[in-house]
This record gives structure tokens, sequence and C-alpha cells, in this order.
């Protein structure tokens, strides 16, 4: 008996843990959209909207609440089935790809330690690009039940673009791997506490692992996929209401979900930076707390470079995009790859 | 040939390396957007602040009154006649015994109306009014819901009465006062 107690407990644990992660995904993508307009507007000499209570701190409920109260319209000659799927599948894989995140120091109790993470699954990592990679369903089959020549020309370019850009993703990757040696999430973290954050040694692979996060997501200047100008918003473009809403928002929880990745490989994850914190002897929830608030500043930062990115620079041309990802920065990855290698193993022996 | 002095020629040397990394120039960019999140912010937030006017704006329509409180306008007509727009109508009527207290001169205007829609405040019938019995103001038209609701009469148009209602009356003149033309004329 004393088993399935221990079992109840456990998935007790991570119900509650699952759904504050996916509330705090919620809440934080509402409020990177009022931070994107908020900078936006800053970035353009505006105010930003601040009208929706004290500073426009309502304005994402109030553009929620819009979103619910619009007519939902279903193209006659479009896939039913699939064109709900589309948004439905861009949600689900923007939420998933957050398991294998540790958020901060594991809690110690009385009966054990409680990981501030779903699953601490051995391929951690490769479980976020795996799933990331299904993604790309979302975007193509929204774009190809819509019935619509911009939604699916916004479709096969998304796909490709995501494609290509994965590769240089990995291999940047891969070079980090080389130096923690495991692709469990939390050993990366704690090889990161014990020997210095990994954009220290890795500042190429931190670049090129940034720069596909951007094209990843769907960001300027990638943001081919729902290009305003020339293709009228692209594969969202015949979807309106809480379906578009979807769309919208799965892209601020995959931008918040790929910061959380990027801190977590490059930014010494939940490391508070300059401190030894194992000396202080703080009692262990609150150690944990401070982990996930440094946690949630590197995210908050890593969010804020994204939106100032996008307030920055325009589109890359379509050409210029596969240009510089099959041209530029797989070698670039693969040089980057090689070099630690070399130098990893020049230091072993 | 040059036709103006901001010419300026096109740069089509082909990128140094630095250039062609892309990134120092982003770099630089993004130093540009973050200054100018410091930087004072152009919005004049409507409701509360407002956009000062200039000296010489031409606003909404008032009818004017003379000091003790009697309408202006006598029905000439001559403001309909200098609308470039066509905006002006109205009606004359006589002054019946008893009411000289309410008009300044025999004749009348029973009905004025102007059409905003239609009006490009271009300020003529304020030129053309003998009487100074109509000058443009310093408040524009508010929106409205039918077109119904931008033909405006008497009833809009009138300023408050001076006498009987003096602050009502002030903040309708508003900065610019009519010119004293024909106003301390005695009454023909």
């Amino acid at each position: 008996m004393v088993i399935a107690a221990v079992t109840l407990w456990f998935i007790l644990e991570k119900v509650i843990l699952i759904a504050s992660i996916i509330g705090l995904s919620f809440f934080i993508a509402m409020y990177t959209t009022l931070a994107e307009r908020k900078i936006a507007g800053w970035m353009q000499d505006r105010h930003g909207p601040n009208r929706a209570g004290p500073f426009g701190i309502l304005q994402p409920l109030a553009d929620g609440g819009k979103l619910f109260f619009k007519e939902e319209i279903t193209p006659v000659t479009s896939n039913r089935f699939l064109f709900l799927l589309g948004p439905a599948l861009a949600m689900i894989v923007a939420l998933v790809t957050s398991t294998v995140v540790p958020w901060g120091a594991p809690v110690i109790t009385a009966t054990g330690s409680i990981p501030l993470q779903v699953a601490d699954v051995d391929m951690g990592i490769l479980i976020v690009f795996s799933v990331v990679s299904v993604g790309v369903y979302g975007i193509m089959i929204g774009g190809w039940a819509s019935n619509n020549k911009f939604s699916l020309l916004a479709a096969i370019r998304g796909a490709s673009q995501m494609v290509s850009y994965e590769l240089p993703m990995s291999l940047a990757l891969i070079a980090v791997l080389f130096m923690t040696g495991s692709l469990k999430m939390s050993e990366i973290v704690s090889y990161q506490m014990a020997n210095g954050w990994n954009i220290i040694y890795q500042p190429l692979g931190f670049l090129i692992f940034f720069i596909c996060a951007l094209a990843e997501c769907n960001r300027t200047p990638f943001d081919l996929p729902e290009a305003e100008n020339e293709l009228n918003f692209g594969y969202h473009q015949e979807y309106s209401s809480m379906k578009l809403g979807f769309y919208l928002f799965a892209e601020y929880i995959n931008m918040f979900v790929s910061s959380a990745v990027m801190a977590t490989l490059f930014l010494g994850g939940y490391d508070i930076p300059f401190v030894n914190e194992a000396n202080w002897g703080l009692a262990p929830w609150l150690y944990s707390l401070i982990s996930f608030s440094v946690m949630m500043a590197k995210v908050s930062f890593l969010l804020f470079v994204f939106i100032w990115i996008r307030w920055t620079i325009p589109r890359f041309r379509y050409d210029q995009l596969m240009n510089l990802g099959w041209r530029k920065l797989i070698p670039l990855a693969l040089f980057n790859m090689v070099l630690s290698a070399a130098i990893l193993l020049w230091l072993k022996s | 040939m040059q036709l103006t002095q901001r010419a300026k020629p096109v740069d089509r040397s082909p990128m140094t390396f630095l250039e062609s990394l892309y990134l120092w120039n982003i770099v630089k960019g993004m130093a540009i957007t973050f200054r100018h999140m410091f930087l004072k912010k152009a919005t004049i937030q409507y409701p509360e602040e407002k956009r000062p006017f200039s000296p010489v704006f031409r606003g909404l329509h008032v009818l004017n009154r003379d000091a003790e409180g009697r309408e202006n306008c006598t029905a000439c007509g001559l403001c309909a006649v200098a609308c470039p727009a066509e905006a002006i109508t109205m009606e004359a009527a006589e002054r019946l015994p008893g009411e000289d207290k309410l008009y300044r001169e025999e004749k009348y205007a029973a009905k004025y109306e102007i059409n905003m829609l239609r009006c490009i405040f271009c300020g003529l019938c304020e030129e053309a009014c003998p009487k100074d019995a109509i000058y443009l103001s310093q408040t524009f038209a508010p929106a409205n819901y039918a077109r119904k609701g931008f033909i405006y009469g008497k009833q809009e148009l009138l300023i408050p009465h001076p006498i009987e209602q003096p602050e009502a009356y002030q903040k309708a003149l508003g900065d610019r006062q009519p010119s004293s033309r024909n106003a301390n004329q005695p009454v023909a």
C-alpha cells in the first residue's frame, strides 16, 4: 500500500506542477503580448497601450475577450477537421515543449526532493527538438486546410524555413553536448553551475542557436510565413476568433519556451551568476524560489531581446533567408562543432 | 542634371566583410532603437491633453449677440451667398413689437442652419457678414452617429446670453473676440 500512496503523491505533485507550468506559460505569453506592444511603442516614440487599466495591464485580457466575441468563420472550401486541427496542434506543441525545462532548484522536503521540472528524462533536449519539429505541422495543416493561395504559400515557406533552420540549430547544440556530456537538462544546468555558463565557451554556438530560435519561432527577421504585406498574414489569414488567437498565442508561448531552453542550455539555467549560492545555507524553499526568479529574469531578458530585434530589423527576403541558413549558418555551425571537438580532445589528452 | 541639393549618390560598392556579416549593423540598429525607448514621446494623449490651436484656427460657427444679448443677425443672406460649399440656409422673419430685446434690428433669422458636413471652415461667411453676426470659434464639430446630427440650427450655433449666462458666454467667446467693427454701433 505504501507504493500506491507514493505513486498517488507523485501523480499529485506532477499534476500540480504541470498545471502551474501551463498557467505560467499562458500568463507569460499574455504579458509578452503587452510587452511587445509597449516596447514597440517606446521604440517608435509612442506610449503603447495605456488605456485598459493602469499602464495598460488589462490590455491582454481585453484582447483575449475581444477574440472570444469575434465571429467564427470557417471557409466553405476548407477541410473542416484539419482547419480545426491546425491551431490545436500549434498550441499543444507549444505547451508540450516546456515539460523538460528545469524551472528552479529542486525543493527539498522531509520526504524527499521535488524537482521543479515535469520530466527529467535522459534525452531531455532531444524531446524539445522532436516536439518543436512537430510544430511545423501546425502551420502546414493550418495553411493547407484554409484552401487559400496565400495561406498555402505561407505554409510552404514556413515548413521549408523551419526544416532549414533546425539543422544549424542542432549542429550548434551538438557542440554544447560535447562539453556537458549529457542530454539531460538538469545535468546540463549542474554542469554549468560547476564549470561556468556555456555561453562563455560557446559564444558562436549561442549566436547560431539564437538566430535559429528566431527562425523557429517565426519571429522577425524570419517572419516570412506570416508576412503581412505580401502574404496577407500568411497561414492564419482565413482564421478568425479564438482559432486565430490560438495561433498568435502559440507563437508567444513558443517564444517563452525557446527563451527558457536557451537560458537552460547557454545561460546557466537557474544558476545565480557570480556567487556560489550553495554556501549561503538558505532554507531549501527559499533557495528554490530565488533560483526560479533568476531563471525567470533570464527568460525575460531573452524575451526582451526577441522583441527588441523584431522592432529593429526588417524581414529577410526569401532567398536571403535560405542563403543565410544553408550557406552561412550551417558551415559556421559545422566549423564550431569541429573546433569544439578538437579543443576538447586536446584538453583531455 | 542635378535637381536638388539633397540628392545623394547610391553607394553600390560591394559589401565589406563586416557589412556582409550583418551582425555589426544589426547591433548598431538595435542601439538606435534602444535609445529611442527613453526619448520623449511624441504622442498627445487626446482627452487629457489637447494640441494648442493656432491663433487663426477656424472652428465651429457661432451666431453672435451684442452686449445686451440681442441677436446680431439680420438674415441678409450674404454669408449664404459667400459660402463656397453652400452649407448655409436661412429664413428671415420680421421683428414683432415687444421682441426688441431679442433681436437687434427689425429683421432677423427665424431659421439659420449650417450643414457641418458641407462646411469647409474657410471663414468666408465671417468675412462677408456686415453685422458681425457670425464668426468661427475655436472648437470643432464633435463626432455624431447620424448625418442629421451635423446640421446645426440656431439652437447649437447661437452664443449664450451675455447677461443671463455670462460664464457660458465668455467660454463660447474663447480667446478670440469678434472684431468690434459693428458691435457698438447704434441701432439704425
